[in-house]
């Protein structure tokens, strides 16, 4: 076989210098004469070890990384396109063990494969999903959805077969899928993942839900900070349309489904539901009073299944591989696998696909290798901006939407950011109310105005000003968030804040706490 | 940018009135053929797409993508979310400060650089993230920073 070297074009991978990579090993190739194809794929998700080379001669892909540019010939000089040993050689990249430890379901072929290569997807797998639904009724397809246990992986957790029944319910002839694909959470990156590194998976998942309740256009809001992921988009949705898969006559069965990317302009509101939705429709991004539900009158007062795109691309491995299969992994009512995403202060930040169940501190130590600055880890921020701080001594729990409840806490869409023992938390605080008030759509005003004040109650604390009455006001606004938010923007800030005023009193107020905030759940 | 063609916006126009939920879409189309959404371009879509100017005037402002002004020639973002925090953004965006004379939201006093802010590029495996113009730089030292802003100056 002809050997072959894989290198991302992942957007995060070419921040890092992926792109100069690729440029210094085809400059080596015609150099050298080499008869050595270069493929592009999407990340692996093992952000700390890019750029990194795989390299197949013919006995699986070995992996070597991170490679900077100038370490390119030498890594040729050293033969290591054909078993040549080197110093970043890292062994089989199956056999890495941050690999090997995950259960890639969702993101199965990020990595493997060139993302807009259709015959690649297919070779691995792809369509299989969209070839059962196609022969199925709607009604058993949305029941392969339900009972494969699948729950929203945007945040919210609610049941994806239940929200589809509810549309497929509904007579109207017009219905929409809407893709929320505006993943503005810090710390998360699995959707731009998937959407940079195997388009056709969303797009297959899309379809689906659309024969399955009835509906014929689809709509893909991306955010504008992704340009990579909507050009990578925009040509799988074109490929697609030409193989007979998406348009007119979905693979000849007569069902009708498109797909069209728009484009967010910077809100962190719009990855609210009906925010979204009113900016689909050409509106401000404020968020909607509920009901009616979205599955009811949602996109245009249409029934609407509204999805984020970890959870539309989980759907074609359920349709292939079965409702049954899916659900053996996880646990509780937390079923199949979660995309975590390693970030901030982390030896290892990367994407971790694994069954719920894991504990926080197999991620952080076994997958995260603890702190990048050696120092101990003092604070983990879980499920976003919105996400409760969890402190060390709550490391061993298990990651599952009820476990992490119980704590106060969310997974969130899956974010998760580590933090040294330098970090100040009555700054991460402040950050969330800041990031409220700059972000808050101002439909309510505990949100709106609440957060604004939050940003000057917790100034006053930290400047030492009247702690004990400063820190009740604090307390008792971010209950008001918390009860009278239309949204979880205002509703869910109270979380960080509060969260490490009770975990880190010692950032706010070194000696003034008083007992009663200490027990405020 | 020194003016509007008059051809060009209703060009662009047409190729968007027809769409559902027309009004982003054709706002991204503007701000890309003239780099910022000119005041003279509202009335025209006032008519086309028959909403009012305040509804039309009430995205602009909604939203932080759309800028009613010109931007500078070159334009900088230090992410400032969470990920980037943790490992050192706040310092590199002191640094940014300190060598630019402006912050987060402003314009050196020569016209050359917009600092913009950002709040998560999803490049948080690579933090912290620097998105000059339109490329994106990830793991981000102080002294990366200095050779990037040298290259800009």
């Amino acid at each position: 076989m002809t050997t072959r070297l894989y290198i991302a074009n992942d957007s995060a991978a070419d921040s890092v210098g992926a792109e100069a990579v690729a440029g210094a090993v085809n400059a080596e190739l015609e150099a050298r004469g080499l008869d050595v194809e270069l493929v592009r794929t999407g990340s692996r998700g093992l952000y700390y070890l890019e750029p990194m080379i795989e390299v197949d001669w013919g006995s699986g892909r070995h992996a070597f990384g991170p490679v900077a540019s100038h370490e390119v010939p030498a890594l040729f000089d050293a033969g290591f396109h054909e078993g040549g040993e080197h110093a970043l050689g890292l062994g089989l990249t199956e056999d890495i063990p941050y690999l090997a430890k995950q259960q890639r379901l969702t993101l199965a072929r990020n990595g493997l494969t060139d993302p807009l290569s259709l015959d690649a997807y297919r070779e691995h797998g792809g369509l299989n999903g969209l070839a059962t639904a196609v022969a199925a009724s709607p009604q058993d397809i949305v029941d392969a959805v339900r009972e494969s246990g699948l729950r929203g992986r945007g945040g919210a957790a609610f049941p994806t077969g239940i929200k589809w029944q509810t549309v497929l319910d509904q007579t109207d002839e017009e219905k929409y899928i809407v893709c929320n694909a505006d993943e503005g959470d810090s710390g998360t990156f699995a959707d731009r993942m998937l959407m940079e590194g195997d388009p056709f998976c969303l797009l297959e998942g899309m379809t689906i839900a659309g024969i399955a309740v009835g509906a014929e256009t689809g709509y893909i809001y991306l955010r504008s900070e992704y340009p990579d992921a909507h050009e990578t988009l925009n040509q799988a949705i074109d490929i697609a349309r030409t193989d007979g898969w998406l348009g007119n006559d979905i693979m000849g069965s007569g069902h009708r489904f498109d797909i069209e990317v728009r484009l967010g302009a910077g809100a962190y509101i719009c990855g609210e539901e009906t925010a979204l939705l009113d900016s689909l429709e050409g509106k401000r991004g404020m968020v909607r009073f509920k009901p009616p539900l979205p599955a009811i009158a949602g996109l245009f007062a249409k029934p609407t299944v509204i999805n984020n795109v970890i959870t539309l691309a989980s759907v074609p491995v359920i349709l292939a591989r079965g409702a049954a299969w899916y659900q053996d992994f996880g646990q509780g009512r937390s079923r199949g696998t979660i995309t975590l995403q390693l970030a901030g202060n982390l030896k290892q930040p990367g994407l971790v696909e694994i069954a719920f169940g894991v504990t926080l501190r197999e991620i952080l130590e076994d997958f995260g290798g603890g702190s990048a600055s050696g120092r101990p880890l003092r604070a983990v921020q879980l499920g976003g901006p919105l996400g409760a701080y969890v402190a060390a001594d709550q490391f061993d729990t298990e990651m599952d939407y009820e476990e992490l409840a119980k704590l106060g806490a969310m997974l969130g869409h899956g974010g998760i950011v580590a933090f040294d023992d330098t970090v100040d938390m009555s700054a991460q605080a402040r950050f969330a109310m800041e990031f409220c008030a700059i972000e808050s759509c101002g439909k309510c005003t505990p949100c709106r105005i609440g957060s604004t004040r939050g940003v000057e109650v917790i100034d006053r604390i930290r400047a030492g000003t009247d702690v004990s009455a400063n820190l009740s006001l604090l307390t008792d606004l971010c209950e008001t968030m918390e009860q009278g938010s239309l949204c979880a923007m205002g509703g869910l800030t109270p979380a960080p804040v509060m969260s490490a005023l009770k975990r880190f009193p010692e950032d706010f107020a070194s000696d003034l706490l008083p007992v009663s905030l200490v027990d405020h759940e | 940018m020194a003016s509007v063609s008059v051809e060009r916006l209703q060009e662009l126009i047409e190729e968007h009135a027809h769409r559902e939920g027309a009004l982003l879409p054709l706002l991204h189309a503007i701000q890309s053929e003239w780099s910022y959404i000119p005041a003279e371009v509202v009335p025209p879509i006032t008519r086309a797409l028959k909403i009012s100017r305040a509804e039309i005037q009430g995205v602009i402002s909604f939203y932080h993508d759309f800028r009613e002004q010109a931007p500078a020639g070159h334009r900088i973002a230090i992410c400032r979310a969470e990920s980037c925090q943790a490992v050192g953004a706040r310092e590199l965006e002191q640094q940014l400060t300190s060598r630019l004379g402006v912050g987060p939201g402003a314009t050196t006093s020569d016209g050359r650089i917009t600092v913009d802010p950002i709040y998560c590029f999803g490049n948080c495996a690579c933090s912290p993230a620097v998105r000059i113009n339109d490329q994106l730089h990830g793991r981000v030292t102080s002294e990366r920073l200095d050779e990037l802003l040298d290259s800009l100056v």
